[in-house]
């Protein structure tokens, strides 16, 4: 065996893939080899290390050192100045750093070190080999759900975790693999959401594509946990790198065991299928989800009954988020009372935040519940771009809320925002700088619903159809006062009355946008003689 | 039970009972628009919304069962507001030309928005103006009518299992329409009209030969004939005010004849002669037991259904046409003969509760005269129209008999209108055929009434034989996928003989009947055929003295050859991309 003295991480993420990560990573390569080093440095892929828009990105240990924007024609320097004489390429050093560890607040007594939770392997270890997953700590989980929990333990230990869904409703979990495994009917299923489609939001990417192995897991748990042999992760069509990562990592677990019949001479039988979604909004909606899943059209079902009772083909479903089941291996492996040692008595744990706009480093975060906005922006994401004001951020993706600059220091989860009738929904934090447009950010998110609108209701069909129209018009410096207000009365009405919550939640940025700059919409109409 | 309050009255309803209907028993109908009560709710208009005390925001009536102590308001300011607002918003993108429109008085929207009290809108009409497909020859489409209420899917899907109808794109671009957008005329529609009467707008409707109908009539040249199919005397009445079902044979003769038709004539008349040929058939095919079940034809929805879907069991078939294709063939034959009638002058008019009815008369096989045997098809709608526009009311019209030589019928012929009637009919008659004696109790309740599937073993002189019953198309696919299954496994079906009606009901409830029909009045309808059937003197097929006479001077006898080519037809596969026949292999 060789002694390595160099790791070179190389992200190989959707994004860095299209920067030319793939011939760097062959670049280095090469001239490893070339310069007769090939004993000595280890290049090993990665996901994503959290940072968007800086290229490909690399990370040599064990200085623990970032090169952004990378190409291949850096490759021989790299090798030859730092790998060999020890020499840093400072040109190349990334600036901002993206930071490890989630942001916390003053808590004491915890290991800073062990702060990720979610994306704790993600940029760190090979996704495509399921031996460094195993290494750190991955199927713990699984294994002490069998030897000590049991289905009715597991569902407990999420309970007392207090984890709640991460994809937007905050539903609790740990209620909803009750209902599901008490529900009469078999088979039962567990299906993850990983139809990403919120505008500006990516954790889920990144998660799969970084830790492919921690949501078989969590989904393993999951199925133990409410009786279900099969499980599909139905993701969006366009993750290529996602999609390939997850079924690389699906033959894997199968390989060693850990999916198909009798695992671990458990008793209990699972396995994966992964389905591509084909590109519709509506079929993030749980039930949409479902009727595309069964090939039908994408279109939401009454509730009641819930998937819970009556899911995919009638029978009782679980739905959950990509990092609601990658909270899971984690609280099941430390149990959880670690768990509730992050974020805040209501609303335990971490949320994932990707974080884009007007910001110096755009990009993944993880930080604990109760993190106020001002520290994501400024101690995560560098600050405003340009050295320019902070106008707001619209929080929570399209269906999400503005936040105007008296939110800063609003503390971030699940309870706390729902006071200011703010939602964290999928984690996307899109910041605006004082030359931010607010009606032209109404009127992408306005035609962002007409378009996605799924045309099963009237109130969402015809009503997008009529907003779009009205904030046109304002946009165009053609509408009326009375146009303002035909905004909130048909969005009240979409809230209403609209079938499912894609309807129902365009009130919440057309609301918003008036409660915190209100002076700037009424000042782009035209004004009563 | 569950007890609740709707505007604070009282009510108890059982569990799983709709606010929708709950609010109906204490005296409130709550505004709907995509709701019909044979219909599952699918919640897309959001029209019927409540506020329930203790429960954030509205929900729809329609799809919200009463729970245990609900406090339910049914029009608070906020509601009523909330209705206006999404009406307007129909109204933003629905074609409001309705003086001119085909469902002008009978709209839901229409009486909707004069409901929630819509006399300004404010929004402009929006979108591109969609063609009208006008490619079937029994419906017409309008997709600027089209609300998206899906009404027409569900039942064309879940209530037939054509699946002619889809949604396609979506959000505001949403339209229904058929597979790769090619047309009513180029799908797998079976023209049966289920999503005609089950519309709630003008987006769907019978495409209309009333201008053609009036030209003839008021052609000197021409004679024109009419004949109605036996559901029409309990439907036209309808059309006039009356009551659900009134019976009306004698005011609808009347009424014909003052409309200018030559020769009013009766397609019972042909569905006594059915009886004698199919009946023939059946003891043939119980004699010899070949391709037995028998399944009737009488039903020209089911028949396209048939060749598209079930294909495999046209041996099965009865070869007999339609009562109006015999009628037809017979008029411009052995009615010319008779009456010394050019039959190149003889216009043919049939007046039918159905739409596929357009669709028989002008299948290419169907001139067994020479001609074409029915010329053509009118809806009870349509007639309505006429005679309303010749300023006839057929409330007022005195009781007048058919005229001759094809216009006698027996009590078994009329309830040829209800799910059931023919094999009722059938029965009398093969009694008598088989045995040589006649039933003594006419009545064969079990195949009467409206359950799905109905099943009844009938004793013909120590021959047992089973016979079942379907309405509606899913109800035939459910018995055929059996019958299909038992042949596989057994050899044979447990069944002898099968009645399928393409409609839910039978012809009572065909598309061609009068607006805002549900299952409630298809019963009511179908209950006044079997009074007409007690009350007359003849109630059995092979007694009827004008059919008797036919086969003496001009049949011979059933089945006979000139009655096969006459009286019978074929049956052709069909594709289930485009239901066009497939060319034989």
């Amino acid at each position: 065996m060789n002694l390595v003295r160099n790791h070179v991480l190389i992200s190989i993420d959707a994004g860095t893939i299209m920067a030319g990560a793939r011939a760097v990573e062959k670049a280095l390569v090469d001239e490893i080899n070339r310069q007769g080093l090939a004993g000595e440095i280890a290049v090993l892929e990665t996901g994503s290390i959290g940072a968007t828009g800086q290229g490909v990105v690399i990370v040599v240990y064990p200085e623990g050192l970032y090169y952004a924007n990378v190409t291949p024609e850096d490759a021989s320097e790299i090798v030859e100045e730092h790998l060999l004489k020890g020499r840093p390429v400072k040109r190349l050093i990334m600036t901002e750093m993206p930071r490890q560890q989630v942001i916390r607040k003053e808590k004491t007594g915890l290991l800073k070190e062990q702060a990720r939770i979610v994306l704790r392997n993600s940029g760190v270890i090979n996704p495509e080999n399921i031996d460094e997953y195993i290494a750190e700590g991955g199927y713990e989980g699984i294994e002490r759900a069998f030897t000590e929990l049991k289905p009715a333990g597991v569902i407990k230990e999420i309970k007392d975790s207090g984890l709640v869904g991460r994809g937007g409703a905050a539903f609790t979990t740990a209620m909803k693999w009750d209902f599901a495994s008490k529900a009469p009917g078999d088979p039962k299923y567990i299906i993850c959401n990983a139809d990403e489609g919120e505008p500006g939001t990516f954790k889920d990417r990144l998660i799969l594509e970084g830790d492919p192995h921690k949501l078989i897991e969590g989904m393993m748990l999951a199925g133990y946990a409410v009786g279900a042999a099969k499980g599909f992760i139905y993701i969006r069509g366009e993750y290529a790198l996602s999609i390939e990562r997850l079924e690389k990592a699906i033959t894997q677990a199968r390989l060693y065991g850990l999916l198909g019949e009798n695992i671990l001479e458990s008793g209990f039988s699972f396995d994966l299928a992964v389905m591509k979604g084909a590109g519709a909004y509506v079929c993030g909606e749980e039930t949409a989800l479902i009727e595309s899943l069964e090939g039908k059209r994408g279109h939401p079902r009454n509730k009641p009954p819930y998937p819970v009772t009556e899911g995919l083909w009638g029978k009782p479903t679980v739905v959950n988020n990509v990092e609601t089941l990658a909270n899971v291996p984690e609280i099941i492996r430390n149990g959880a009372a670690w768990y509730r040692g992050y974020g805040t008595d209501k609303c335990p744990g971490t949320k994932v935040y990707t974080i884009i706009g007007n910001v110096a480093t755009p990009g993944l975060i993880e930080a604990e519940m109760g993190t106020t906005l001002r520290d994501i922006i400024y101690e995560y994401a560098g600050g405003i771009k340009e050295g320019k004001k902070f106008k707001g951020a619209l929080v929570g993706g399209a269906a999400g809320a503005f936040m105007g600059p008296e939110m800063l220091d609003a503390k971030m989860d699940f309870v706390n925002l729902k006071e200011y009738a703010a939602v964290l929904g999928s984690g996307a934090i899109l910041v605006m700088d004082e030359s931010t447009d607010i009606v032209g950010m109404l009127q992408s998110v306005l035609h962002f619903f007409k378009h996605e609108s799924c045309g099963h209701c009237v109130p969402c069909r015809l009503g997008t159809k009529q907003l779009v129209e009205i904030v046109d018009r304002i946009a165009g410096g053609k509408g009326k006062v009375e146009d303002i207000e035909s905004l909130v009365k048909i969005s009240e009405v979409m809230r209403d009355t609209s079938f499912c919550p894609l309807g129902q939640s365009l009130n919440l940025p057309i609301s918003s946008s008036l409660k915190y700059f209100r002076d700037e919409v009424y000042g782009r109409v035209q004004q009563p003689a | 039970m569950i007890k609740a309050t709707i505007n604070n009255v009282e009510i108890e309803a059982l569990e799983g009972t709709s606010i929708l209907w709950a609010a109906k028993k204490a005296g409130f109908t709550i505004p709907t628009l995509c709701n019909h009560p044979d219909l599952k709710p699918g919640g897309q208009c959001g029209i019927c919304v409540v506020e329930i005390e203790g429960i954030p925001g509205l929900k729809r009536a329609c799809m919200t069962p009463v729970g245990e102590g609900f406090k339910v308001k049914t029009h608070t300011p906020r509601i009523m507001a909330t209705r206006r607002q999404l009406v307007e918003l129909i109204l933003s993108n629905h074609d409001t030309d309705c003086l001119t429109c085909v469902k002008n008085n009978n709209c839901e929207l229409q009486q909707l928005a004069s409901i929630v009290g819509i006399n300004v809108h404010d929004y402009s009409r929006s979108g591109e103006r969609l063609p009208i497909d006008r490619s079937s020859v029994s419906i017409v489409r309008d997709p600027n009518k089209c609300i998206l209420c899906g009404r027409c899917i569900q039942v064309c899907s879940n209530v037939q299992t054509v699946d002619a109808l889809a949604v396609n794109h979506r959000g505001f671009d949403t339209v229904i329409t058929t597979a790769f957008d090619a047309g009513l005329g180029n799908s797998v529609c079976i023209n049966c009209g289920q999503c005609v009467v089950h519309c709630p707008v003008g987006a769907l409707y019978e495409k209309s030969a009333t201008e053609e109908v009036w030209e003839a009539l008021h052609d000197p040249d021409k004679f024109v004939v009419v004949q109605e199919a036996p559901a029409v005397r309990v439907m036209l009445g309808e059309e006039f005010g009356m009551p659900t079902g009134s019976l009306v044979s004698g005011k609808m003769h009347a009424a014909l004849r003052r409309l200018g038709f030559d020769a009013v004539l009766e397609t019972n008349f042909t569905a006594d002669l059915t009886i004698m040929e199919e009946g023939t058939e059946l003891i043939d095919r119980l004699t010899s037991g070949r391709n037995l079940p028998l399944i009737t034809s009488c039903s020209p929805g089911w028949i396209k259904f048939m060749e598209t879907y079930f294909h495999d069991m046209i041996p099965h078939m009865s070869t007999a046409k339609s009562p109006q294709q015999m009628f037809g063939a017979l008029a411009k034959t052995y009615y010319a003969e008779v009456k010394g009638i050019d039959p190149g002058k003889i216009v043919s008019v049939s007046i039918m509760p159905c739409t596929a009815k357009k669709f028989e008369c002008q299948r290419p096989e169907m001139n067994a005269s020479g001609y074409r045997d029915v010329d053509y098809v009118l809806t009870t709608r349509e007639i309505g129209r006429m005679m309303r526009e010749a300023g006839l009311d057929v409330k007022e019209m005195p009781d007048e008999p058919p005229d001759d030589i094809l216009g006698d019928y027996t009590g078994a012929a009329t309830i040829f209108g209800a799910t059931g009637g023919v094999m009722e009919a059938a029965v009398r008659s093969a009694y008598r055929l088989v045995t040589g004696k006649e039933l003594e109790n006419v009545e064969i309740k079990p195949v009467r009434g409206l359950q799905g599937i109905k099943e009844a073993e009938i004793d013909i002189d120590g021959t047992r034989v089973k016979v079942a019953v379907a309405h509606s198309c899913g109800q035939a696919r459910k018995l055929l996928n059996k019958v299909q299954d038992q042949i596989t496994k057994e050899g044979k079906s447990e069944y002898q003989f099968i009645e399928v009606m393409a409609c839910p009901g039978g012809c009572v409830g065909g598309g061609g009947q009068s607006w805002g029909s549900n299952m409630a009045k298809r019963a009511r309808r179908g209950e006044s055929l079997y009074e007409e059937d007690r009350s007359l003197p003849l109630r059995r097929s092979h007694e009827n003295p004008s059919v008797l006479a036919l086969y003496e001077k001009f049949l011979e006898k059933p089945n006979s050859e000139k009655a096969h080519k006459l009286l019978h037809t074929h049956y052709y596969k069909r594709s289930t991309v485009d239901g066009k026949i497939k060319p034989a292999s």
